[in-house]
C-alpha cells in the first residue's frame, strides 16, 4: 500500500466530488463538487511527475542539478486549471440567472424540461 | 446637508488598500516579465494583476474601480491580448513554421531579455487573463436582474 | 497549411469581438468569409491526401515527440470537409435568423470559437492538445446553448455544463494515467510505447474512462440525458451545428482515433461498442415517437442515428466501417437540414408544438419540400443518400453474422420512418388551419442554405460510385491500419 498513496488520495477526493455532484440539492454545492473533481484530477496529474529525490525543475545560475521532478505535467496542469476556472465562471453566471428566473436554488424544483 | 452613503469597507481596510494595491500590481508585472526565469509566467501574473483591480473594487465599491478600468475597456484589452498572441504565432510563418522564433535570438541564459518570443507571449497572455478575469467580475457585479430595475 | 484551420476561426472570433459593436455588419462578413475560406481549404486537403497519403506538420519546427505535431490523413480530411461544409451553410443561414436575438456579435464570436475547437480536435496529433481543443469547443457550446436566456434554456445549459465537465474530468484522468504509464503524450509515440511495453490492466481501465468520457460527448445511451434538453434550447443554427457535427467530432471521431489508432481494439471492445450502438438505436427511436416538440423529437432521433454509426464501427469489418463513416456524413447533412427547417418554422410561426401547427406547405413551400427530402433521406427511402448508408450497414451486419442486430436495425429504421411521417403530416401536409394565414416565406439566405443542403442530400448517394469512392475509402483505410498508424506518422516525419 506504500507505493500507491497518491492514487488513493486522488481517488478519494474524486469520489467525494462526485458524491457532491450527484447527491446535493443546492446548485452552489454542485458547483463546489465540480471544483473538487477538477482539483483531484489536477493533483493526480502533478503527482504523477514526481521522481524520488527530485527537486523543483528550475534552473538557477549557480547550482548544478542532479535530478529533478518531471516538468511537463506542471505546464499541462497550469492549462487545465485555467480551463477549470473558465468553466466555473460560466456555470456560476448561469446559476445566478437561474436564481433570477426560477426563484430557488433547489434543483429538484428546477425541472420544467421533462420527458 | 445629507450624509452620503458609505460604500465599501471600513476606514482601516481603505487605508491599507491605498498602500498595497500599487505594490500588488507591480508584483504581478514582475512575475509576468520574469516568466522565463522563475515560476509564474502569463497566467499567474495575469491573475495577480486582475486581483489588484478586484481588491480596489472590494474595498472602495464598484464606482471607484470601474472609473479606473471600465468594463468596455476591459473587453477591448482582452481581445487585443488574444490578437497579439495570434499575431506572434502568425509571424512565425515568415520563417516557415507556425510559432517559429526567428526574430529574437535566444540570448544569454538567466538574463531578462532572452529566450526568444516567450516574454512577448507572456505579456499577451497576461493582458488576456487579467482583463478577462476583471471583465467577468465586473459583469457579475453589474448584473441587474429584472427585480432591481 | 494545416494550422490555418485553427488560425482562421480564432482570428475571426477575436476580431469580431473587438470590432463587432463599432462597425455594422462586419460580423456577418467576417464570419462568412472565414467559413468560406475554411471550406476551400478542406476541399484542397482532399487533393493533398490523395497525393501524399499522410502529412505531418511540426508546430514551431520542434520534432515530435518533443513538439506537437498536426497530422493530415484520410480520416482527417473526411471530417474536415463534413464540419466545414455544415458550418458554411449554417453561417449563411444565421445572417437572417439571428436578427431576432440581440448581441449578434457575441453569437458569432462563440460560434467561431466552437468551430476553432472542432477543427483543432480533428487535425491534432497530440493527446493533451486534443483535450485543450475539446474544452474550448465544449465551453463555447455551453454558452451557446444558454444564448437565449429563457428559463428553460438556462436549466438545459446548466445540466449540460455539469455533465460535460464531469466527462472532461474523466478524459483528463485517462490522459494522466496514460501519461504515467508511457511518459509521452504524442499519439503515435504512445502507440509505439504500448506495443513495446505490452498492455495490462491499466490500459483497460484507461479505455473504460475514455469510453465514459467520449461516450458522454457523443450521447451514447447511458450518457445521453443532456441531449434532449440541450439541443432544443439552443438557437436553431446552433442546434444544427451541435447535432450535426459537434457530437460527431467530439464523440465519435475522438473515440475512433483513440480506440483504433492508439490503444488498439480487440474483440471485447468492439462487442461493447455494438451493444451500446444497438441500445442507443432502440431507446432513441422509442422515445422519439412520444414527443410533441419538433426539436426534441429531432434530438432523440440524433441519439438513434449515432447509435447506428457506433454499431457500424463496432462491427469492425471494412464494409461496416465504410457504411458507418458514410452514415456519419449523411447524418451531418440531413440532421442539419432538419434543424434548420425547424428554425425556419419557428421564425415564421413562432411555435414548435406539433399540436398547433398544420398545413404549412402552402405558405412555406421551400421549407416543406426540403424537410420532405430530409425526412425521406434519414428514414432510408431510395434513391436518396440515407438509403445507401443504411443498406451498407445492414449488409455488413448480416455478413459478419449478427443477424439479430441487423433485424433490430431494420425495425428501428421503420420506427424512424414512422415518427418522421408524423412530423411531416402534423406540420405541413395537414388540413390548413386559419391561424397561419399570414405567415410569409422565410428570407432568402435561410431558404438558400436549406436548398443547398437538400441538393447534397439527394446526390450524396453518389459517394459510393467509383468516381468518388476514394474520398471515403482513404478514411476507412486509416481506421483499419489500427496500430500501424505510428509507422505512418513516423515515416512521414523523417
Amino acid at each position: 500500500m506504500n507505493g500507491y498513496s497518491e492514487y488513493m488520495l486522488c481517488f478519494m477526493l474524486f469520489c467525494i466530488g462526485l458524491y457532491c455532484v450527484l447527491r446535493k440539492r443546492n446548485i452552489i454545492k454542485i458547483i463546489i463538487g465540480l471544483g473538487i473533481i477538477e482539483y483531484a484530477v489536477n493533483l493526480f496529474f502533478v503527482l504523477v511527475g514526481y521522481r524520488s529525490h527530485g527537486r523543483a525543475p528550475i534552473l538557477a545560475k549557480d547550482q548544478t542539478i542532479l535530478n529533478m521532478v518531471d516538468p511537463l505535467p506542471q505546464a499541462l496542469v497550469l492549462t487545465s486549471i485555467v480551463i477549470g476556472l473558465a468553466v466555473t465562471a460560466l456555470i456560476v453566471a448561469i446559476a445566478i440567472r437561474i436564481y433570477e428566473k426560477y426563484g430557488t436554488f433547489d434543483i429538484t424544483k428546477i425541472r420544467r424540461l421533462r420527458g | 446637508m445629507k450624509n452620503k452613503k458609505e460604500v465599501g469597507m471600513t476606514v482601516i481596510v481603505k487605508t491599507i488598500t491605498r498602500l498595497t494595491v500599487g505594490l500588488i500590481l507591480l508584483y504581478g508585472i514582475y512575475i509576468v516579465l520574469h516568466g522565463h526565469l522563475s515560476p509564474g509566467g502569463g497566467f499567474a501574473g495575469g491573475v495577480i494583476i486582475a486581483l489588484s483591480f478586484i481588491h480596489l473594487m472590494l474595498a472602495f465599491g464598484r464606482e471607484v474601480a470601474l472609473k479606473k478600468l471600465s468594463q468596455a475597456s476591459a473587453s477591448i484589452l482582452e481581445s487585443l491580448g488574444a490578437i497579439m498572441f495570434l499575431g506572434i504565432a502568425i509571424l512565425g510563418f515568415i520563417g516557415g513554421y507556425f510559432f517559429l522564433n526567428f526574430f529574437l535570438h535566444k540570448g544569454k541564459p538567466f538574463a531578462l531579455f532572452s529566450a526568444g518570443i516567450i516574454p512577448l507571449c507572456n505579456i499577451a497572455i497576461c493582458l488576456k487573463v487579467g482583463a478577462g478575469l476583471f471583465a467577468i467580475f465586473a459583469a457579475l457585479v453589474l448584473f441587474k436582474g429584472s427585480d432591481e430595475k | 497549411m494545416l494550422p490555418f484551420f485553427v488560425i482562421i476561426p480564432l482570428g475571426a472570433a477575436f476580431l469580431i469581438s473587438l470590432l463587432g459593436k463599432k462597425i455594422k455588419n462586419i460580423d456577418d462578413v467576417l464570419a462568412n468569409l472565414g467559413t468560406a475560406s475554411l471550406l476551400a481549404f478542406s476541399l484542397y486537403s482532399i487533393i493533398l491526401v490523395n497525393a501524399h497519403k499522410i502529412l505531418v506538420y511540426k508546430v514551431g519546427s520542434w520534432v515530435p515527440p518533443i513538439g506537437i505535431c498536426m497530422v493530415l490523413d484520410g480520416l482527417t480530411s473526411f471530417m474536415l470537409v463534413t464540419v466545414n461544409l455544415v458550418s458554411f451553410v449554417v453561417t449563411i443561414y444565421s445572417i437572417s435568423y439571428m436578427k431576432r436575438y440581440t448581441d449578434k456579435h457575441r453569437f458569432y464570436t462563440l460560434f467561431m470559437l466552437m468551430l476553432a475547437g472542432m477543427n483543432g480536435i480533428i487535425i491534432t496529433g497530440d493527446l493533451f492538445n486534443l483535450f485543450v481543443f475539446l474544452e474550448i469547443a465544449s465551453i463555447a457550446s455551453y454558452a451557446l446553448v444558454a444564448f437565449g436566456t429563457e428559463a428553460e434554456e438556462l436549466e438545459a445549459a446548466f445540466k449540460y455544463a455539469v455533465m460535460g465537465s464531469v466527462a472532461s474530468s474523466f478524459i483528463l484522468l485517462g490522459i494522466a494515467l496514460l501519461y504515467s504509464y508511457t511518459s509521452t503524450l504524442n499519439m503515435a509515440d504512445i502507440s509505439l510505447v504500448l506495443s513495446q511495453k505490452g498492455t495490462g490492466l491499466l490500459v483497460n481501465f484507461v479505455l473504460v474512462l475514455f469510453l465514459m468520457g467520449f461516450g458522454l460527448k457523443a450521447a451514447l445511451v447511458p450518457f445521453h440525458a443532456w441531449l434532449p434538453d440541450a439541443h432544443p434550447s439552443a438557437p436553431a443554427p446552433i442546434s444544427a451545428m451541435l447535432s450535426g457535427v459537434f457530437i460527431k467530432t467530439l464523440g465519435v471521431y475522438a473515440l475512433c482515433r483513440v480506440l483504433f489508432n492508439i490503444l488498439g481494439v480487440s474483440h471485447n471492445i468492439l462487442f461493447v461498442l455494438i451493444m451500446l450502438g444497438v441500445i442507443s438505436q432502440i431507446v432513441g427511436a422509442i422515445l422519439a415517437l412520444a414527443q410533441q416538440d419538433i426539436k426534441r423529437m429531432f434530438a432523440y432521433s440524433s441519439i438513434s442515428q449515432i447509435g447506428y454509426i457506433i454499431f457500424a464501427l463496432g462491427i469492425g469489418t471494412p464494409l461496416a466501417i465504410l457504411g458507418g463513416l458514410f452514415h456519419l456524413f449523411n447524418h451531418a447533412i440531413f440532421k442539419s437540414l432538419l434543424f434548420l427547417n425547424s428554425g425556419a418554422i419557428e421564425y415564421a410561426t413562432g411555435t414548435r408544438d406539433l399540436k398547433r401547427l398544420g398545413g404549412l406547405n402552402s405558405q412555406l413551400p421551400i421549407t416543406g419540400y426540403t424537410s420532405l427530402l430530409g425526412s425521406m433521406s434519414i428514414s432510408g427511402i431510395p434513391p436518396l443518400g440515407g438509403f445507401f448508408s443504411k443498406l451498407i450497414i445492414i449488409i455488413a451486419a448480416v455478413q459478419s453474422g449478427y443477424i439479430g442486430f441487423a433485424i433490430i436495425a431494420i425495425l428501428v429504421s421503420i420506427l424512424t420512418l414512422a415518427y418522421y411521417l408524423k412530423f411531416l403530416r402534423f406540420t405541413f401536409f395537414r388540413k390548413f388551419s386559419e391561424t397561419w394565414q399570414k405567415t410569409k416565406e422565410v428570407p432568402l439566405t435561410m431558404g438558400l442554405s436549406m436548398i443547398v443542403l437538400a441538393v447534397i442530400c439527394i446526390v450524396s448517394g453518389l459517394l459510393i460510385t467509383p468516381l468518388f469512392k476514394p474520398f471515403l475509402q482513404s478514411a476507412v483505410n486509416v481506421l483499419l491500419t489500427g496500430n500501424s498508424y505510428k509507422d505512418l506518422v513516423f515515416g512521414a516525419i523523417r
